[in-house]
C-alpha cells in the first residue's frame, strides 16, 4: 500500500486557490500570468473533483491495481546490447568535462 | 549503567549480472565515465526500463536461499528525490510489494572480548527488494560544478533488510559477514567491497533493559567489516554518553570517518513519505512463476550452513574447523575436493585452514587465486595421511608445489623425502646412539625423563629428518628402558 498522505487527501475536498495555483507555479518553476492562473485554477479544481467523486466509491475488500493492465513484467535477457553513444549524448548536454556532465555544485 | 543494544542492517549487494537491471547497457566495473551510460541510464525523455531476468533470478535465489518467502506478484515503485546523479529524478526500487519476504539467516557469532564463547544466533531477514544504483557524483573537477557518471546509474542492487535482532558490534559484523558469504557463495554477487558492491548501513539504538525502542541513527554506507566495528563501537558509546547526560538521541544519517574512528551526523533523516513512493507505471508488475522458482532452487548448491553441519557431523571435524573451511565456496570446494581423494578429513581440514591459508595470507591471494590445484594439495596429503612423508616433509613439498607447480611423488622423490619407516633401519639408529651417548643413557635411566627428548633430537638429525616420529619415538622408549 501506498501510505496515507493527508496533504494530498485533504486537497481532493476543496477547490484550489489562487494561491494554491501559484505556490504550484513557481515549484514547477512555470511563469504563468493572473489569467493564465485563473485558468489552470478552474481546471485543476475540476481534477480534483473527479478525484473526489473517485474517492467516494466504497472499495472495501478489493485489492489495489498497481498498473491499468491486467498483465505481468516481460523480462529481458542479460545480454548487452547497448553500445558506447558517449559523444552522441554528450552533444547535447550544457557542459561536460572529462567524460563527465557538469551540473551546477551539489552540496551535501 | 546497564544498557541494550540494538542494531539493524541494510545491505546494497550487487548483483552479478552483465547488464543494467532496465537496459541493456554494461556494468563492467570500472569504464571510462559515461561510457556505459545509455539512453535509459542517463534518463533521456521517451525511454522505458524493461526488467532484466538475471537480476530477478539472482533475487529469488537469495530469497531461497534464506529460507523466505517469494512474492508471487511484486511491484515497482518511483521513490522520488532529485539529485544529478539519477537524472530521471526518481530511483526505480520496490516498496510495499517486495519480491523477497521474510526470511533468516544462522550467523556464528566471535565475541569480540573476553573470554566469552562463540554461539549461534539465527537474525530474521525482513525483506529483500531489487532496485537501481545511482551515478557517482565527482566534487571539485571545475570551480562551482559537479561532475557526474552514469556509468554506475542502472545497476542491479538486491536490498536486504534484517530485523533489529542484533545486540552488539560482534553479531553486527558475523551478520555482515555470513550474508556477504553467502551472496558470494550462491553466486549472485561478487561481493568486492573495495568497488562497493556490498556497502552497509547500520541502524543503531540503545535502551535500558525492558524499556521501548531508543531512537536510532544510521551509519551509512560502511564497506569494511573492520570499520562497521568501530563505527558501532564509537556511536553506541557516543549515544550511551549523550543520553547519560540528560540529552536526547535525534533520528540522524551518520557517517563514519575512519580516520578519527568517529561517527558524525550527515542529515536529519527524511520522513519516508517524503519519497512519495508510487508504483511506477512504466513497468508492469513482476510475476515469478512456480517454474522459475524451481528452477532456481535446481541451481542452488549446498549452503554454507548445510556444509558447516556436515562436515561436524560427518566428518567429525571441530564447529571451529568447519567454521574456517566454510568461510568460502572456494575453501569448502577445496576441502571437499581434497577429502574425496585423502579421507582423512582432520589432516585436510588441518592442512587448509593452517599452512594454504598463512601462505594465500602472506601472498594476498584468495582461494580462487590459489596456484596449488585440488590435484596437488591431495597428491602430497596423500602422502602424509600413508606415512611416506612426515607433516614437515609436507610443508618441504607444498612450498615447492606453490612456487614452482610440479605434483607431490615427483619432488618427494627429487628431495629424498621419504620418511624411514623401516623398523630395522630406526633400531639401528637408535642402537648407535644408545651406544654413543652411554653416560646420558645411564642418567635418563636413574629417572631423568626429560632427556626423552634430546634422544629423539639426536635420533632425528641422524636420520636426516626422515625416520617416523611415531616409529621412532616407540623404537627409542623400548630400547631406553633397556
Amino acid at each position: 500500500m501506498i501510505p496515507y498522505q493527508p496533504h494530498l487527501y485533504k486537497a481532493f475536498t476543496m477547490s484550489l486557490s489562487t494561491a494554491d495555483v501559484q505556490k504550484v507555479a513557481r515549484l514547477a518553476r512555470l511563469a504563468m500570468n493572473n489569467t493564465e492562473i485563473e485558468a489552470a485554477r478552474v481546471q485543476l479544481s475540476g481534477i480534483f473533483e473527479l478525484i473526489a467523486e473517485m474517492q467516494a466509491v466504497d472499495t472495501t475488500g478489493i485489492a489495489p491495481m498497481s498498473h491499468a493492465q491486467d498483465l505481468s513484467q516481460r523480462l529481458r535477457e542479460d545480454i548487452v546490447t547497448e553500445t558506447n553513444q558517449r559523444e552522441l549524448f554528450q552533444s547535447i548536454a550544457p557542459q561536460v568535462e572529462s567524460g563527465l556532465y557538469l551540473v551546477p555544485q551539489v552540496i551535501e | 549503567m546497564n544498557w541494550e543494544i540494538v542494531i539493524g542492517l541494510e545491505v546494497h549487494t550487487q548483483l552479478s549480472t552483465h547488464t543494467k537491471i532496465f537496459s541493456g547497457a554494461s556494468t563492467t566495473y570500472g569504464a571510462e565515465p559515461n561510457t556505459q551510460a545509455d539512453a535509459v541510464s542517463i534518463a533521456l525523455p521517451g525511454v522505458l526500463p524493461v526488467l532484466n531476468k538475471g537480476a530477478v533470478e539472482r533475487a529469488v535465489k537469495f530469497g531461497l536461499a534464506v529460507g523466505a518467502h517469494i512474492a508471487p506478484r511484486s511491484v515497482f515503485a518511483r521513490k522520488n528525490y532529485f539529485y544529478p546523479d539519477l537524472p530521471k529524478g526518481y530511483q526505480i526500487s520496490q516498496f510495499d510489494l517486495p519480491v523477497v519476504g521474510m526470511g533468516a539467516l544462522t550467523i556464528q557469532v566471535e565475541p569480540l572480548s573476553g573470554n566469552a564463547k562463540p554461539y549461534e544466533k539465527v537474525v530474521r531477514i525482513t525483506r529483500a527488494h531489487l532496485e537501481e544504483d545511482a551515478g557517482k557524483s565527482v566534487h571539485g573537477a571545475t570551480q562551482g560544478m559537479t561532475g557526474v557518471d552514469l556509468n554506475r546509474a542502472g545497476t542491479p542492487l538486491l536490498e536486504i533488510v534484517s530485523e533489529p535482532d542484533m545486540c552488539s558490534a560482534a553479531e553486527a559484523v558475523a551478520y555482515a559477514k555470513t550474508l556477504h558469504n553467502l551472496v558470494r557463495w550462491i553466486g549472485i554477487s561478487d561481493g568486492n567491497m573495495q568497488e562497493g558492491s556490498f556497502r552497509c548501513d547500520v541502524n543503531v539504538s540503545v535502551r535500558k533493559p525492558g524499556e521501548p525502542l531508543g531512537t536510532r541513527r544510521e551509519i551509512k554506507n560502511l564497506n569494511s567489516f573492520k570499520y562497521m566495528q568501530q563505527a558501532i563501537d564509537f556511536e553506541v558509546q557516543w549515544q550511551i554518553d549523550t543520553i547519560e547526560n540528560g540529552g536526547k538521541i535525534h533520528q540522524a544519517t551518520i557517517l563514519f570517518n575512519p580516520d578519527t574512528g568517529e561517527t558524525r551526523a550527515m542529515r536529519s533523516k527524511e520522513d519516508a513519505h517524503d519519497y512519495r513512493y508510487f508504483p511506477d507505471p512504466d513497468l508492469l508488475p513482476l510475476d515469478i512463476t512456480p517454474q522459475m522458482l524451481e528452477a532456481m532452487r535446481a541451481t542452488l548448491p549446498e549452503l554454507p550452513e548445510a556444509r558447516r553441519a556436515r562436515y561436524v557431523n560427518d566428518l567429525g571435524l571441530s564447529a571451529y574447523d568447519a567454521n574456517s573451511l566454510t568461510s568460502s565456496r572456494e575453501m569448502a570446494d577445496f576441502f571437499d575436493a581434497c577429502v574425496a581423494t585423502v579421507s582423512n578429513a582432520k589432516l585436510c581440514a588441518n592442512w587448509l585452514i593452517g599452512e594454504l591459508s598463512a601462505q594465500l595470507n602472506r601472498d594476498g591471494l584468495d582461494m580462487a587465486q590459489c596456484p596449488v590445484s585440488t590435484g596437488q594439495m591431495s597428491g602430497m596429503l596423500a602422502r602424509i595421511s600413508d606415512n611416506t612423508i612426515s607433516n614437515a616433509g609436507g610443508k618441504d613439498v607444498f612450498r615447492t608445489l606453490w612456487a614452482e607447480g610440479g605434483d607431490a611423488d615427483t619432488i618427494i622423490e627429487a628431495k629424498g623425502l621419504k620418511q624411514v619407516s623401516d623398523s630395522g633401519a630406526i633400531e639401528a639408529l637408535v642402537d648407535e646412539i644408545i651406544v654413543a651417548q652411554a653416560d646420558k643413557v645411564a642418567e635418563y635411566r636413574s629417572g631423568k625423563d626429560k632427556l626423552f627428548g634430546f634422544f629423539v633430537g639426536l635420533a632425528m638429525k641422524a636420520s636426516k629428518g626422515k625416520a617416523n616420529p611415531a616409529q621412532l619415538n616407540e623404537v627409542l622408549l623400548k630400547k631406553l628402558a633397556g
